[in-house]
């Protein structure tokens, strides 16, 4: 089992060891030749105004949070999955199949509970 | 992996007291450096020149045809192209988080081809938990990209960052809840043990196995070109509004590198699907030689995998760009809850079959090629027409 997991190890090894090479090989080969001009930020040819680190739309900050609560949810339901079958052939099928459905349906109410406080809208309309 | 390390001990190639563990690790670590540079690196490199002239063909154009045969050798003229590039780091950029952006998207391209299944006995490690790591090591890209977009400190770099962080890990959902029904149906993580499963012919894969899975391999599909940027959800890099999206800032081998792992990930997402719902490397019984039968089969799932990477290629060429609240209402409001009815239906399914309906997979597949049929006479009767009025109205 332990030279299964090795082969993750050996390819992180090589494909860090292939950019590693390759970024060498540019440094040999390319021309280098900066000057300040060159190495400010693209804007499209203008001087750029100000930084970029700036503060950005705090949807992309809402939706982050929603797939936090659905991906822990995935992460969990696969070991369930796994196992059904197992309980459906031993004659548990009503068993495990309830469980399922608890498990999904407190997470779809997740689900239902952003969707009617309109969250899953890009434009959220505020109520006068 | 096991006879082969034995077999080489046997052979006396190392000499007599070698240890089992080192002979092992060498193997390990030179079967996967040849499936990394004798598949994974020239297939997202010539995929990037078919891809050209794919849509070439599409648009009536010629596309890249002056290096080597009909331009076959594009892919290393562009590369020797980018490493001759002078590598420029902006001095506003964080460097460290820079430079390692390419490190980690690399990773997330190289790391999948761990259990790439690409016939019964040429898979480099068959991990039992095959299709969680899979998920789990593609998902490295969400973190390369915001870093790229957020280390370059420039405006559409930071755009296009955030936007692909958004996209990739909203579509992961329903992404991962579409891979639950083949799970309840097989009872296994391992990719081997999921294509075991199904048999060779149509009515055995699971894509026809019953109608949740069919919504399934759907949801499954796009959810990954979604994930890997593919147009029609390229929001990242739309170069119209974003120029090159987080790649902004990034020139030379940094740059290409990007772009070689979205390329190369076609091959990864078809090899989800191929493997999940198409059957993978099942090939009907012909020999008892092993070396002829995965010959076969290595051909079959290829076969398989080149056809998804082409109508990814012909999705590319035809449909335009979504916004981004369409994106998110697309995700959120249909194929999220639609994902999840599928696979409540398929516990259902399964609850009442154990052993799959024999019957449901004949169903579907006359259903199948009734669709298709549809499909292809639409896609005749709107070429003909278009060819109709170039005929009669040349100037427009």
């Amino acid at each position: 089992m332990y030279l299964n997991f090795g082969v993750p190890l050996a390819l992180t090894v090589i494909g860090i060891g292939f950019v590693a090479l390759m970024f060498g090989l540019q440094k040999l080969l390319a021309p280098n030749n900066p000057y300040p001009r060159k190495l400010i930020p693209y804007e499209c040819g203008e001087p750029p105004t100000g930084r970029a680190w700036i503060n950005f739309n705090v949807r992309f900050y809402l939706i982050a949070l929603i797939f936090v609560v659905f991906e822990v949810e995935v992460a969990f339901v696969y070991p369930i999955a796994a196992v059904y079958l197992d309980w459906v052939r031993r004659g548990a099928a009503l068993a495990a199949l309830s469980e399922i459905l608890v498990f999904l349906l407190i997470l779809f109410a997740g689900l239902a509970y952003v969707w009617v406080k309109h969250d899953l809208e890009w434009i959220k309309k505020v109520p006068e | 992996m096991r006879t082969l390390v034995q077999t080489l001990l046997a052979s006396g190639f190392f000499g007599r007291n070698t240890p089992y563990d080192l002979v092992a690790a060498i193997a390990v670590f030179v079967l996967s450096a040849a499936v990394f540079l004798g598949v994974a690196f020239p297939f997202a490199g010539i995929v990037s020149w078919v891809e050209r002239r794919v849509w070439a063909r599409i648009q009536s154009r010629v596309g890249p045809n002056r290096v080597g045969p009909n331009g076959f050798l594009q892919w290393l003229a562009d590369g020797v192209k980018h490493v001759c590039k002078e590598d420029i780091v902006p001095t506003d950029a964080d460097p460290v988080l820079f430079k390692m952006a390419p490190y980690l998207v690399v990773l997330a391209f190289v790391l999948p081809w761990a259990v790439m299944p690409f016939s019964s006995a040429l898979i480099l490690a068959d991990l039992n938990v095959g299709i969680l790591y899979m998920t789990a090591v593609t998902a490295i890209t969400v973190v390369g990209v915001l870093m790229a977009g957020w280390a370059s400190n420039d405006k559409w770099s930071l755009i296009g960052g955030i936007r692909s962080a958004a996209q990739i890990v909203s579509y992961e959902i329903p992404a991962g809840l579409s891979i639950f029904p083949v799970v309840l149906m097989t009872g296994t993580l391992s990719m081997q043990g999921i294509i075991r499963a199904q048999g060779w012919a149509p009515q055995h894969w699971f894509l026809f196995a019953n109608p949740f899975t069919f919504v399934a391999a759907n949801i499954l599909f796009i959810s990954a070109l979604a994930e890997g940027n593919r147009t029609p959800f390229d929001l990242p890099e739309a170069e119209s509004e974003l120029v090159a999206g987080f790649a902004t800032e990034y020139s030379g081998m940094r740059y290409l590198f990007f772009f070689m792992a979205e390329w190369g990930n076609l091959f990864i997402i078809g090899a989800i699907i191929a493997t999940l719902f198409l059957g993978g490397w099942q090939f009907p019984r012909v020999s008892n030689n092993p070396v002829v039968m995965n010959v076969l089969e290595l051909i079959t799932f290829n076969v398989k995998v080149l056809f998804l990477v082409f109508v990814s290629m012909w999705v590319r060429g035809t449909l335009p760009r979504v916004r981004i609240d369409q994106l998110m209402t697309l995700c959120w409001k249909y194929f999220v809850p639609i994902a999840f009815a599928n696979m409540i239906g398929t516990a259902i399914w399964v609850a009442i079959w154990p052993e799959g309906n024999p019957v449901a997979g004949y169903i579907m597949f006359a259903a199948g090629i009734v669709v298709a049929i549809v499909f292809i006479r639409r896609v005749v009767f709107y070429a003909k027409r278009s060819q109709m009025e170039l005929y009669y109205y040349p100037t427009i």
